[in-house]
């Protein structure tokens, strides 16, 4: 197994760039889906101390919406869209085409609405990887919740907890050109896939 | 205006009063707190995962309720609390997400309070308070002056316990 804190630069570099294909195909599906240009940054793959994970959404306090999901196979790992509680009731009312604003609490419908954003914007970011690396990454079914940060990235950071301190988590950010929408996607691949998967890929 | 001291996620502060130590946002995490009445002394513990034994690799005890807790114990103690006046209180082992299959990790929460009860009863320590499980998070403080536990949450108000 290689371990995640010896990659080389070359091979941060490649995941940066499956990385960023996959953010590319997301933001597509999504700019589609919502009907509004979105644009994306270079993903970001960073090695992180996971009490700090938290800060890069805002704090461990701030209130937020996130979808998650898990990803089995060969490489398996976590999945999670967060975004701040009002971009993501500005997100319901673009998909349900009602003015900004309409939307005050998450229902049923509501809810299902961004587990769907959730599903596409995952199911598009890992056929990148699947290209890439063909290793297939199946997502579980999305799951929702709105609440604090830090208890919402516990999630995650307690299977990573279980193996070290650090977190490797390649990060992207979506935004839209009227910043009605915005939000964080997330991969956090357990310990040792990111290893199989620069393996598959190839890279020294 | 007393000092508020903050406790990062797998961290633990001890102090007197009139300070009061907080911890934000925490999900499957517990936060255990400590307190002499009398002295006025005591400490916030925010653990992560039950036992250390089960895990690979770390160099921080506080990230563990069976290491972090006998380590505050032995904190709060230096500082001039008596051991057999400390009374505990534990919130938080959330289950933020719910899936039909779920897995072990995904109710840690639970695991983690229970972990946290066993190993302040094996150390002799009284709990007197606890507001664990649910599916939302919270945020935990205690005010050292009066011992008081603050739980904060989103949805469901907060409240002393």
């Amino acid at each position: 197994m290689i371990d995640e804190f010896d990659l080389t630069p070359n091979q941060l570099d490649a995941m940066r760039e499956i990385g960023n294909v996959g953010a590319g195909n997301a933001a597509t599906a999504l700019s589609q889906v919502l009907n509004k240009k979105i644009d994306m940054n270079v993903p970001k793959v960073s090695l992180v101390p996971i009490e700090d994970v938290p800060d890069l959404v805002g704090g461990p306090d701030a209130l937020i919406v996130a979808v998650f999901l898990r990803v089995y196979g060969k490489a398996p790992g976590n999945i999670l869209f967060l975004m701040p509680k009002e971009n993501a009731f500005f997100m319901v009312d673009d998909l349900m085409g009602r003015p900004h604003g309409t939307t005050q609490e998450l229902g049923e419908m509501e809810v299902s609405a961004l587990k769907e954003v959730g599903n596409i914007l995952t199911g598009s970011y890992l056929n990148s990887f699947f290209h890439f690396t063909n290793i297939a990454m199946i997502p579980s079914i999305p799951s929702m919740a709105m609440d604090m940060a830090g208890a919402i990235l516990n999630i995650v950071l307690v299977q990573l907890g279980q193996m070290g301190d650090y977190a490797m988590v390649i990060e992207t950010k979506f935004l839209a050109e009227d910043d009605s929408v915005q939000g964080h996607f997330f991969l956090v691949p357990d310990p040792g896939s990111l290893g199989t998967l620069v393996k598959a890929v190839g890279v020294e | 205006m007393a000092d508020l001291i903050k406790v990062g996620m797998a961290d633990y502060k001890v102090g007197r009063s009139p300070s009061t130590l907080i911890s934000y946002g925490l999900g499957s995490c517990i936060g255990v707190s400590l307190y002499d009445p009398i002295r006025k002394i005591g400490g916030l513990l925010h653990i992560m995962l039950p036992d250390s034994t089960q895990a690979r690799a770390s160099d921080n005890p506080a990230k563990f309720a069976d290491t972090g807790i006998p380590l505050m114990i032995n904190d709060v103690v230096a500082l001039g609390a008596t051991k057999a006046r400390l009374v505990a209180k534990i919130a938080g082992g959330a289950q933020m997400f719910a899936f039909s299959n779920a897995s072990d990790i995904m109710k840690v929460g639970n695991r983690n309070a229970e972990t946290c009860k066993q190993i302040l009863r094996r150390n002799g320590i009284k709990i007197v308070a606890e507001d664990t499980g649910g599916n939302y998070g919270r945020t935990v403080s205690i005010d050292l002056a009066t011992g008081s536990y603050k739980v904060k949450t989103i949805d469901r108000g907060e409240k002393n316990i």
